[in-house]
């Protein structure tokens, strides 16, 4: 067989994995649109869970899965900063940073019903919690922390050493250097790493079980008093996110329509976590644009 | 065999000839005494004696790995995280080569500039005032002043006057790195640092870059590490020779171009190695 077979043969062989994983991937995406778009109205995205009857939808739950994976990101995305800017920008490499580095992979190896389990114990029941937002963004935190510390180093690494020199060549300090010449190249990167990574946590499900627990207890959306039990807000009631509420729907769901409804949410899911993803190519691209070229 | 000690000392015997400006009635505003780079356990530099003179360009020449670089990134103490630097730099009779120095004032005085254009990832403008602003400069008509002479010293002005809010990034290697002498001689350093500058840069750019350099020797000291000849023959007023980690001949760059003391330069200059 000469080299030119070879290669041809070779090729073949790459197009028809590639073909297959995009073939799978369509296939799913297809499945699960196709399924679950019939269902969407403003209705299904605003009205409350039903428990028995017909006709329940998903609002409270989709609100819960936003305002979770905001407070999630309020709490993880300085400390992932701040663990970047350490590791990348300060820390030499010795038995100490060697140490961080690998608690962060292993904790990002971490099962996340493991850390389900683990916040289960510590925030709700050692802290007493409770099964509550508060919990369930505490949890999802660890699950975050790791990748998100992760990317945002690797959006540091991106921006050339020469940019560094650059900076401490003029007299600036090496925190000036960072904040001023590092952080705003790195700005698009770091932020489509975010978005990226809350497209995880807008999913994740194991994690938040029993930690923001199974429950959405009806809401008053006129009520913005974060201390009253029925606002929005309240950081200390149960919340059952969209993932959560499908897994619930599937595993003991007794309404009529639970299979329509587990398929609505999970097309709102996919959607949602589709239009993270296109939202951080689009806004990347942007930031870098206005960001570099002002 | 021979081990790293015994070329050491090889060197250590070779004939020298490194002149003492002060001795010829130059100013001088920097010298090193006992200077020694260690990258761990490896010496880089073993002895770089040298005195700079006041308004003058200075050329640091020798074949690559010989430690001019080394040098030259020590003076202004970027070295600072990658290696150990031993040894006097003395700027303007102090020695900024201790821990008491404030390191970040000290490059402010001692400005750099790269092999490679590092243009930060902002305006042409923002490229050189924001060091300023950092710095307390807040006064708008005071920041444009700066800024437009900068560019004029760096030879840059005429070209991007129009553009100042357009990314520095899109400019040119050339006038990129023109930008960057702006952005350094803007913070007002005594002396300019200068690691290869033309390396990356065309021949049209290169010969824009020595002009350059030789109108801003009116105001500011240079040092250039080079590896083009003709350039460090073009422009220096010095030259400094460097092997193997330590400086063999320092002398005016006549004497060094057309009558080397010592045999490796002689060699070098003409091209028999390196």
């Amino acid at each position: 067989m000469n080299s030119k077979t070879q290669n041809k043969i070779a090729i073949g062989a790459l197009y028809g994995i590639a073909g297959f994983v995009v073939l799978i991937l369509l296939a799913l995406l297809g499945y699960i649109l196709v399924s679950g778009m019939p269902q969407l109205s403003w209705h299904f995205l605003t009205a409350p869970a039903k428990a028995f009857l017909k006709g329940g939808g998903v609002g409270v739950q989709l609100f819960n899965s936003f305002y979770l994976l905001f407070l999630a990101m309020l709490i993880s995305f300085p400390i992932a900063l701040g663990a970047a800017i350490y590791l990348y920008e300060y820390a030499k490499d010795n038995w100490l940073t060697t140490t961080i580095r690998t608690a962060i992979e292993i904790l990002s190896s971490l099962p996340s019903v493991v850390v389900g389990l683990f916040g289960f114990l510590f925030f709700v029941v050692k802290l007493r919690l409770g099964f509550s937002i508060l919990s369930g963004a505490f949890a999802l935190t660890f699950f975050n922390l790791p990748l998100l510390t992760r990317s945002i180093e690797d959006s540091l690494r991106t921006i050339s050493e020469t940019q560094r020199e650059g900076g401490l060549a003029l007299g600036l300090s090496r925190w000036e250097t960072v904040t001023k010449v590092i952080l705003p190249a790195a700005v698009p990167s770091i932020l489509t790493g975010v978005i990226l990574s809350a497209g995880r946590v807008f999913g994740e499900a194991a994690a938040l079980i029993y930690t923001a627990g199974q429950s959405a207890p009806a809401l008053n959306f006129m009520d913005w008093n974060p201390f009253n039990i029925s606002s929005p807000l309240n950081p200390m009631r149960p919340a059952e996110t969209l993932a959560v509420h499908i897994w619930k729907i599937n595993s003991e769901g007794i309404m009529p329509d639970a299979k329509a409804i587990s398929s609505g949410s999970s097309a709102v899911l996919v959607l949602a976590i589709l239009i993270f993803n296109f939202a951080a190519r689009y806004l990347g691209k942007r930031l870098y644009k206005r960001l570099t070229s002002a | 065999m021979l081990t790293s000690n015994d070329v050491r000392n090889e060197s250590a015997m070779q004939e020298r000839h490194v002149t003492q400006l002060s001795a010829v009635g130059e100013e001088i505003i920097l010298s090193t005494r006992n200077l020694h780079v260690f990258y761990g356990q490896h010496e880089a530099l073993f002895e770089g004696d040298l005195e700079f003179a006041n308004h003058k360009i200075t050329a640091l020449i020798g074949p690559s790995g010989s430690g001019k670089s080394t040098f030259l990134r020590s003076l202004n103490r970027m070295n600072d995280r990658i290696a150990t630097v031993t040894g006097e730099i003395m700027y303007r009779g102090v020695d900024v080569n201790q821990p008491a120095i404030d390191v970040y004032e000290m490059r402010r005085r001692v400005g750099m500039v790269f092999q490679r254009p590092n243009p930060f990832a902002k305006s042409i403008y923002d490229n050189i005032a924001f060091a300023l602003q950092l710095r307390g400069v807040t006064d708008r008509h005071q920041l444009d002043e700066i800024v437009e002479t900068s560019l004029k010293q760096a030879a840059l002005w005429e070209q991007v006057k129009d553009d100042l809010n357009k990314s520095a990034l899109a400019l040119s290697g050339g006038q990129a790195q023109r930008l960057c002498i702006a952005r350094a001689i803007a913070v007002k350093p005594d002396i300019l640092l200068l690691d290869e500058p033309a390396s990356a840069l065309d021949p049209v750019s290169t010969s824009q870059l020595e002009d350059t350099l030789l109108d801003l020797k009116q105001k500011y000291t240079i040092i250039i590490v080079t590896h083009n000849m003709q350039q460090a023959a073009r422009i220096s007023d010095y030259t400094a020779f460097f092997n193997a980690g330590r400086v063999l001949e320092y002398d005016t760059t006549s004497q060094i171009f057309t009558n080397p003391q010592v045999k490796i330069t002689s060699d070098y200059v003409s091209g028999n190695f390196g």
